[in-house]
């Protein structure tokens, strides 16, 4: 039986699709068998984030409308071959998504994935609530800013009472925090909230924080998913949050800023 | 400190942002495309197999597409994994 995670967070452009991509390929390059859903009907961008865009044919809304496989639909990762991507569609709009047509997708997924990611849109409409609908755990992906916690603790409430979990009550949903866009010197000047005041207002086990780094629009430019690049410090974070998910006992990095050396400060240069 | 940033630090800005450019452009030609008239190729693929399926019985999901989109040619690809002989027969068997 797969392991359902959606990665949500309420409030728009935190970096939920930038962590679905990470986290996801990060997983499969552990061996584990992974596939990535967007469920961000009308609004596709993980299949450009992941760099597939010129291979998609069919989507999600074609599966469900049963106009084509899942099979058919699934693109098969290029660099990591344990990768499979569910695009969303780009012309429908998000009524065709059904909770009985994704109930069958995630079904048969689970026959032969060891993890199914669902890349949740913002808000807590229809294509929010399906993709978090099915979930076993859910990482919370919340930027240290008051409007992004504030959303956050409002899908936590929604996670635990109209998940499927919830209504079946069949256990929590398992909840990770997950910080993203974190800038250690605005930390430090005190124009940010710090980690531990969102790890104390949202109350809930955290799984990583991933720094504010240039190289996630560098990632995006070429559609490479940025835990492939090995110099980026958000993608050796976003590593190590794939290795504490797997159970491996791994210290937080990147939470100081980085004290730059003389020619860093004369030429310029911030986080890789 | 690595020395060699200092060098490095423009270049892969530049290149990343073409490349940027470039997928946008392809990506957004056929998705413009799309809205005046309807992408044919999924019902393109949809009676290829159809057709294949006249004549051998095919296990739908064994049959595999990929399509990659680019600037000036797309190619699209479908593996159809058709029945061996000794199945075939097998089947005929069967239907006996
Ligand atoms: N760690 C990071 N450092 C710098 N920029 C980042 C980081 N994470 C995400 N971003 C940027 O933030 C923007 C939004 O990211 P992303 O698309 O992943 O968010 P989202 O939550 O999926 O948005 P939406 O709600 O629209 O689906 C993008 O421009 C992305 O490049
Ligand atoms: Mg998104």
């Amino acid at each position: 039986m797969a392991e359902v995670i959606v990665v949500t967070s309420g409030k728009g452009g935190v970096g939920k699709t930038t962590t679905s991509a990470a986290f996801g390929t990060g997983l499969a390059q552990r061996g584990k068998r992974t596939v990535v859903i967007d469920f961000d009907v009308g609004l596709r961008n993980l299949d450009l984030i992941m760099g597939v865009e010129r291979r998609v044919v069919f989507d999600i809304i074609n599966v469900i409308q049963g106009e084509a496989k899942l099979n058919q639909a699934l693109i098969r990762d290029k660099r990591v071959d344990t990768l499979a991507i569910l695009p969303a569609s780009q012309t429908r709009d998000k009524d065709a998504l059904t909770k009985e047509g994704v109930r069958q997708i995630i079904e048969e997924l689970s026959r032969d994935f060891d993890y199914i990611i669902c890349d949740s849109p913002a808000g807590i409409e229809k294509g929010a609530m399906l993709a978090l609908y099915f979930a076993d755990q859910a990482l919370i992906v919340t930027n240290p800013e008051v409007s992004s916690v504030r959303d956050s603790d409002r899908i936590l409430g929604v996670l635990q009472s109209r998940s499927r979990r919830a209504e079946e009550k069949l256990g929590r949903v398992k909840e990770h925090l997950l910080v993203t866009r974190y800038d250690p010197a605005r930390v430090e000047r005190g124009e940010m909230l710090k980690l531990e005041d969102v790890q104390e207002i949202l109350a809930i086990p955290l799984l990583g924080v991933i720094p504010e780094s240039e190289s996630v629009l560098r990632a995006s430019n070429t559609g490479t998913p940025v835990i492939l690049d090995p110099e980026s410090v958000a993608g050796q974070a976003y590593k190590d949050a794939v290795d504490r998910f797997l159970g491996e006992k791994v210290p937080h990095r990147f939470l100081e800023p980085e004290r730059k050396g003389l020619f860093r400060r004369l030429f310029g240069g911030r986080a890789a | 400190m690595r020395w060699l940033d200092l060098f490095r630090a423009r270049k892969p800005a530049q290149a990343s942002a073409a490349s940027a450019k470039e997928r946008l452009q392809i990506v957004l030609a056929h998705e413009r495309i799309g809205r005046t008239r309807e992408d044919f190729l999924p019902k393109l693929q949809q009676e290829l197999v159809a057709v294949v399926a006249r004549y051998v019985a095919i296990d739908p999901n064994k049959v595999a597409v990929n399509l990659e989109r680019g600037g000036d040619m797309s190619t699209l690809e479908i593996e159809i994994e058709l029945p061996g002989p000794q199945a075939q027969r097998l089947e005929a068997a069967a239907s006996r």
